[in-house]
């Protein structure tokens, strides 16, 4: 097992590599360092002497790969792709291009108030996801499981800004029963947060809980099952003693999939209510700008998607021991 | 003058993939039993009308022209819809009003002024008294019903007779009865669909000119026509990306799954690293890049050159799931015996692949071309919200709904921007989701619930 969890980290590691050369690539290589700088400065007839001076501040001045003008391991060192780059290996940020601010540091704070969203939206919705698919699996072929794809159905439909922005009406504003944006420390939080929990339940609802349904049938219509049925166990232990825990192994996959972007937050729901998150943090470096800020975000979702699939392989072998033996 | 902008030319080779592969799997018994599996479900049949609805309004808005005074880039649809295009109003105004939403002041002419709501300059304006209103809307509906009935059934006729003269004309004299006559469905299809089309159409040209059916938004412009404009930035988002990616997708997957090896590796490597990225951040990188440097052609031209990088780069996150599908079905039809026995007998592997591999893999790219457009369809919204969607000079939902996020806030509400572009793609997005799911059902057993 342990050797089996060291391959699979070993196999991770092209990977993180690829993702980096890619981050350099875009970053610093098709957007030139004069860009960002004309950028970031905004002015449009800005002088060389001002871009050179930001750059200098920035370190953006360095050459890209080698520095000729070093001696010896500062001839590697002093240059972008070291001090820029490759720091995203061990999570060395760097500071922001706009305000001078430690990006590290940032991600630290705003951590918190992106799980305190994303945890219970995650946690409540697979619940109501797996209490309604069996309740539509136990009604397969009816008229209500016929009902339940169709409003399964229509809700994907319909786009996620939607959801965020009536409820906010309903809610926010016709009812007044939640505050629409802002966020605060400690119990108080909890009125700020309930209602994107809340949005972000129903909104995912109608995709999840199909898939969910179609997990369900499929294992309904294995052998096992008919067996269990033979015996003349009654539909309800079928459903919740062999089917439910079968059907929780390819759940579990998906599952386990999401928890480590749960970590980045929502990018609508934050930037919505105004939530000091890192989706608000993204969605704000995107808005002005702030090369720095997204680089590292996407450096960050891209650890957390290979650590996400690392999580998932290992908890498969956990569950389903014949996949180890392959 | 014609025009071609550039997302012009892909819907262009959109259509004529389209056709061709119709043309082509008419003949071919699979796909004509998927067919008529699609055909006995009544949701996919209505969704798909609905897709052909909008598809066609996309249609009249690709063919561009320019104005020969103002050289501006007008399409089809612009000069159709001439009346809602100039007929803007100076602000806010709620679907069917003859009143402005804001209060105006006015100076009355014994020197007080007087602050009230203003008559619409066009919305309603033929109306002497304003209150006259629902009486004249009433006449506009009875008139535009019984208009569409009498276009519904002349349409209809000449639809009927042509096949029947067609049938006649053709037919071999031996020939049975039953062959020559023109079934009963086809007379109730042709009626429903041609209903369905004029009753709305006559009612649209009685109402639209004369008021404004979803109201104004904040500069004055018909949100009906705004949503209409849209259509066509939602559909080539929606196809033009997937169309984009394909013969790229199926070249690597093919590639990968039938050699092996170090190619197979390769590939691999490059597409699991391209989606370790997430696909909005990755989009975000790209599109922050690309605003660099658009600035030549004119409004119309760098409006549509944005779009199409949109498309691209979206299309660059999303190749990599379609190219595993291929890879992996390409690997299990390698090992199938008539792949085999052509191998055997020594046919060529160029040909081997597409003869025999190429042509098995249609139905999972038709199946995820279809799955796919309504999330990209979604996408757009988002990405407008995030602020690197498409130009804001261009119409789409995704820049309605950006605009106008904050109107549900404000005291009075404005309301029908927000529900127009919602409806709208809605009314796109649903009819896909349900035409995808039977199509699906139809051409992969497998995959059904």
């Amino acid at each position: 097992m342990l050797a089996y969890i060291i391959r699979r980290c070993l196999y991770a590691m092209p990977i993180i590599i690829g993702v980096n050369a890619i981050i350099f690539f875009l970053f610093f290589y098709v957007n030139s360092p004069d860009e960002v700088a004309r950028k970031i400065l905004g002015e449009k007839n800005i002088t060389q002497e001002a871009v050179d001076h930001w750059k200098r501040e920035h370190n953006y001045h360095l050459p890209l790969f080698i520095n000729s003008q070093e001696q010896g391991s500062a001839k590697i060192s002093q240059t972008i792709f070291f001090k820029k780059s490759l720091g995203l290996l061990w999570f060395d940020f760097g500071k922001s291009d706009r305000n001078n601010i430690d990006i590290s540091s940032q991600i630290k704070r705003r951590m918190k108030p992106s799980l305190l969203i994303a945890l219970p939206t995650f946690l409540l919705g697979i619940l109501v996801e797996i209490t309604f698919a069996m309740i539509l699996a136990y009604c397969r072929g009816t008229y209500l499981d016929y009902i339940g794809t169709i409003v399964c159905i229509s809700m994907m439909s319909i786009s996620g800004l939607f959801y965020i922005i009536g409820g906010q009406y309903l809610f926010g504003i016709v009812l007044k029963l939640f505050p629409i944006s802002g966020y605060d420390t400690g119990w108080y939080a909890l009125k700020f947060v309930s209602l994107p929990i809340l949005i972000g339940v129903v909104a995912g609802i109608g995709g999840d809980l199909r898939f969910t349904r179609t997990i369900f049938l499929e294992e309904i219509n294995k052998d096992y099952i008919r067996t269990a049925r033979a015996k003349g166990l009654p539909e309800e232990m079928v459903l919740f003693k062999h089917c439910l825990k079968n059907a929780l192994i390819p759940l579990l996959t998906t599952v386990v999939m999401t928890i480590p972007f749960l970590f980045m937050g929502s990018l609508l729901m934050e930037s919505f209510f105004a939530i000091p998150g890192l989706g608000s943090f993204t969605i704000d470096a995107i808005q002005a700008q702030d090369f720095a800020i997204v680089r590292s975000m996407v450096y960050l979702g891209s650890i957390l998607y290979i650590v996400g699939l690392l999580l998932t392989d290992i908890s498969y072998t956990l569950v389903d021991p014949r996949v180890r033996f392959e | 003058m014609i025009r071609v902008l550039p997302t012009d030319i892909f819907i262009f080779i959109l259509l004529a993939s389209g056709s061709a592969f119709i043309f082509s799997a008419r003949r071919r018994e699979y796909w004509r039993s998927a067919w008529r599996q699609v055909q006995r479900n009544r949701a996919a049949m209505v969704s798909l009308f609905l897709l052909s609805l909008y598809a066609s309004i996309a249609l009249i808005d690709t063919i561009h022209f320019e104005d020969k005074n103002t050289g501006v880039t007008l399409s089809l649809l612009d000069v159709l819809a001439t009346p809602l295009r100039q007929q803007v109003e100076k602000t806010y105004s709620a679907p069917f009003a003859t009143h402005q939403y804001i209060k105006e002041s006015f100076s009355a002419t014994n020197g007080t002024t007087l602050r009230t709501y203003p008559r619409l300059i066009y919305g309603g304006a033929h109306l002497y008294r304003s209150d006259a209103k629902m009486k004249d809307i009433t006449l506009r509906v009875i008139k535009g019903v019984s208009q569409g009935s009498i276009a519904a059934v002349v349409l209809a006729g000449i639809f009927l007779g042509s096949i029947h003269s067609f049938i006649t004309l053709f037919s071999r004299n031996g020939s049975r009865e039953k062959e020559r006559n023109i079934s009963r469905q086809l007379v109730a299809y042709t009626l429903i669909i041609s209903f369905a089309i004029t009753i709305p159409l006559a009612l649209l040209i009685q109402c639209s000119t004369s008021y404004h059916l979803f109201g104004t938004d904040k500069i004055g412009n018909d949100v009906f026509y705004r949503s209409i404009k849209s259509i066509r930035t939602g559909l080539v988002i929606g196809s033009v990306t997937t169309l984009i990616v394909i013969p790229f997708a199926i070249f690597f997957g093919v590639i990968a799954g039938y050699f092996g090896g170090i190619v197979d590796d390769l590939i691999q490597y490059v597409y699991s690293t391209l989606s370790s990225i997430p696909s909005v951040l990755l989009i975000v990188s790209f599109m922050l890049l690309v605003e660099v440097g658009e600035t030549v052609g004119d409004i119309a031209w760098r409006a549509d050159r944005r779009l199409l990088s949109l498309c691209l780069i979206m299309g660059i996150t999303s190749w990599t799931g379609l190219c595993r599908l291929i890879r992996g079905e390409t690997l299990k039809l390698r090992e199938l015996d008539y792949v085999q026995a052509a191998l055997s007998f020594g046919v060529n592997r160029l040909k081997i692949l597409f003869r025999h591999i190429v042509p098995n893999l249609m139905h999972i790219i038709l199946i995820s071309f279809i799955l796919r457009f309504s999330g990209l369809v979604l996408a757009e919204a988002v990405l407008a919200y995030i602020g690197i969607g498409v130009d804001p000079s261009m119409e789409s939902w995704g820049n309605m709904i950006n605009t106008s996020r904050l109107e549900l806030a404000r005291e009075p509400i404005v309301w029908w921007n927000l529900c127009a572009a919602f409806f709208f793609m809605f009314g796109l997005v649903l009819p896909a989701n349900l035409f995808g799911d039977a199509l699906r059902d139809a051409l992969d057993p497998r995959l059904k619930s």
